[in-house]
């Protein structure tokens, strides 16, 4: 009365589907890696290109260093390398591209420190430390702000770092600035340390005394909320 | 999400997909048996048939519902018509009395005990072979009588025939929702059918042998559900159930959110007590495709959807949150940048896939369902309101239901 072979054909058929999408996903998670590496391996030929060209050009003026607009770039692969970490998860290959991220964004911030040394320009960055969410709940709040004001500022460059990195780079980074894991998220500006949660109004004025940017769009006070969040 | 969690997941997922799989082979197996006529059909014997129509409070749509019954293409003389009313406490005796001078309809009146009672009025009053029942809030189309019986003059040994219960006058999106819904249960019902597996003999008019009720007994109370109580007796005596899928029957639906919460918690309820009244029934081999695959998948679909369901709403919950946080903390912004969209972000994770898939499947099951009950293939906007509708509101009449069970209080019928 009962087919037998009915059920389990039905069950080899939903088995194999499991596979393919097993397969599917994990094809499409490799795409996504390879992804990153090649804009990677993109950033990294143009800082050692900008590099090298700085080195050439050490005797000449300023005006014939390239406008390096690795910010735009950098920022790409850092929300990508994030969605990677939230839906990928913390895989090897993952943390490979994040080190190797977390270095660019030290040899970009070498760089610009340099050429505005040499050329008397001011760079406009924002050092950025933090860590996971478990260990410090304000953090996705700050990276929120930074991102806002990223793109108000297009020439602002903030340079975020994980606390919790295995890098000697990074850890070098900490030691200088003294950052500790109390005290996060903490923000660097104009070498001055700040810890704690920074609305997008208090870092706006700082912004702007310290780097005299100008702002390309106006935070209009009507679609902001009148509470601020304080630390 | 905890390791426990995705296990719960994908085993559920697994099992969703099986039984899309299941119905969508069986389908396949089954697709030149299936017969959609469009014209009038001829017996060679027209069997006397008694339909009952119970009556609680139905003043507005009994009318309707009679007159369907007295249009049906069925020979006058081989049809009673009983029409019972349940103790109404409105004008339903009065516009019920209105037909006492046709010859074949025959008025009850009794105090009100619920709606087998009067059922089993109807049943002691027939003295013809054929017994049926019409829902008050329901109209049966034309030929529906006539090809219901026709499967039992070619089936000797078909116990009962359903026939196709589907939505006809729907206003807003949760009537199109369930219009969806009920297309859907069409196309399941016949796959049921073809497994002889059916689990519910619907109110609206499902023809019985009269011999089931004198060797099985009458209705009883079901837990507020005897039309589903009745079918698993006959399935536990093996006596073949089978679905008339071009016997059209119309059903009203609610039309608020709150109304259809309590419909659905009365159906669920009676559901889950019933099935555990028979759970002697589940996974027997005597008991065939019924006991192997309708009861499982029930009792699993139920604790799935749940599950699936709330985890929705909390996924939904925490993505709301974060949009909150996002704009108490920068307000919004509308820069060209954030709106410019990307494929890399594309979830691509195996949930989603397998989550396609059944969609899919589930979209086909509408789809044919529609074909089965109109005629035609077509795309309905209900059909994407009631995947909305449903997940959003299933977990709390699924809850409730549970909660009832669990405290055994019967749910109100209205």
């Amino acid at each position: 009365m009962i087919d037998w072979k009915k059920y389990v054909i039905v069950l080899l058929i939903t088995a194999g589907l499991f596979v393919t999408a097993i397969y599917l996903s994990n094809y499409f998670s490799n795409q996504k890696i390879n992804q990153l590496k090649t804009i990677q391996d993109q950033i990294s030929i143009d800082v050692l290109s900008s590099e090298t060209q700085f080195s050439l050009l050490s005797e000449l003026s300023c005006k014939n260093i390239s406008d390096s607009v690795f910010s735009d770039e950098l920022s790409e692969l850092g929300s990508k390398l994030q969605w990677s970490e939230d839906n990928l998860g913390n895989t090897a290959e993952v943390s490979y591209l994040q080190k190797y991220y977390s270095l660019l964004e030290i040899k970009d911030y070498l760089l610009t420190k340099q050429i505005s040394t040499r050329c008397g320009q001011k760079a406009a960055f924002i050092l950025y430390f933090y860590t996971t969410a478990a260990n410090c709940s304000l953090c996705q709040q700050e990276s929120l702000v930074l991102s806002t004001l990223r793109t108000e500022y297009p020439d602002l460059r903030v340079y975020s770092f994980d606390y919790s990195i295995d890098l000697s780079a990074v850890t070098s980074m900490l030691q200088i600035y003294k950052i500790k894991d109390t005290a996060l998220p903490a923000l660097v500006i104009n070498d001055n340390v700040l810890t704690g949660f920074h609305s997008v109004d208090e870092l706006d004025t700082l912004i702007q005394q310290s780097f005299k940017l100008q702002s390309t769009t106006n935070i209009s006070p009507t679609v902001k909320p009148t509470n601020t969040l304080s630390n | 999400m905890s390791l426990i969690g995705n296990i719960i997941l994908y085993t559920f997922i697994f099992l969703s997909v099986y039984v899309q799989v299941f119905f969508f082979v069986t389908f396949l197996e089954n697709r030149k048996k299936i017969v959609i006529r469009k014209g009038e059909v001829k017996l060679s014997n027209y069997p006397k048939v008694t339909v009952t129509v119970p009556c609680w409070n139905e003043e507005r749509t009994v009318y309707k519902t009679v007159q369907s019954l007295l249009n049906l293409n069925y020979p006058k003389d081989k049809l009673q018509i009983f029409l019972v009313d349940d103790g109404s406490t409105d004008n339903t005796l009065n516009v019920i009395n209105q037909f006492s001078k046709y010859q074949n309809i025959k008025v009850f009146h009794k105090e009100n005990g619920g709606k087998y009672t009067a059922l089993n009025l109807g049943l002691q009053n027939a003295d013809t072979d054929f017994f049926g029942c019409l829902d008050a809030d329901s109209f049966a189309d034309k030929e529906s009588l006539v090809r219901i019986m026709s499967y039992f003059e070619k089936n000797p040994s078909a116990m009962a025939v359903a026939p196709s219960v589907t939505v006809r006058n729907n206003k807003n999106f949760i009537q199109s929702a369930q219009r969806a819904e009920y297309d859907m249960g069409v196309y399941f019902k016949k796959m049921l059918d073809f497994m002889g597996a059916i689990d519910v003999t619907p109110g609206p008019l499902t023809i019985f042998r009269k011999k089931v009720f004198d060797e099985l007994g009458g209705y009883r109370h079901g837990h507020n559900t005897e039309d589903m109580e009745i079918a698993y007796r006959m399935q536990k005596n093996n006596y073949k159930i089978e679905h008339c899928n071009d016997a059209y029957v119309y059903t009203n639906t609610p039309a608020t959110i709150a109304k259809l919460y309590r419909q659905r918690v009365r159906w669920i309820f009676g559901f889950m007590n019933n099935t555990i009244d028979y759970k002697d029934v589940i996974f027997k081999k005597k008991y065939g495709n019924f006991s192997f695959f309708t009861l499982p998948t029930r009792v699993a679909s139920i604790v799935a959807i749940g599950y699936l369901s709330g985890r929705t709403i909390y996924n939904l919950c925490t993505f709301l949150y974060s949009k909150i946080i996002v704009y108490k903390t920068v307000g919004i912004s509308l820069h060209a940048k954030n709106l410019a969209f990307d494929p890399f972000f594309i979830n691509t994770q195996v949930f989603s896939i397998l989550f396609i898939v059944t969609f899919i499947l589930v979209f086909f099951s509408m789809l044919f369902g529609k074909r089965m009950s109109e005629g035609k293939w077509a795309f309905s906007p209900g059909m994407i309101y009631f995947f909305v509708v449903f997940s959003l509101v299933s977990p709390f009449w699924l809850l409730k239901a549970a909660y009832n069970t669990v405290l055994k209080r019967k749910p109100s019928w209205r």
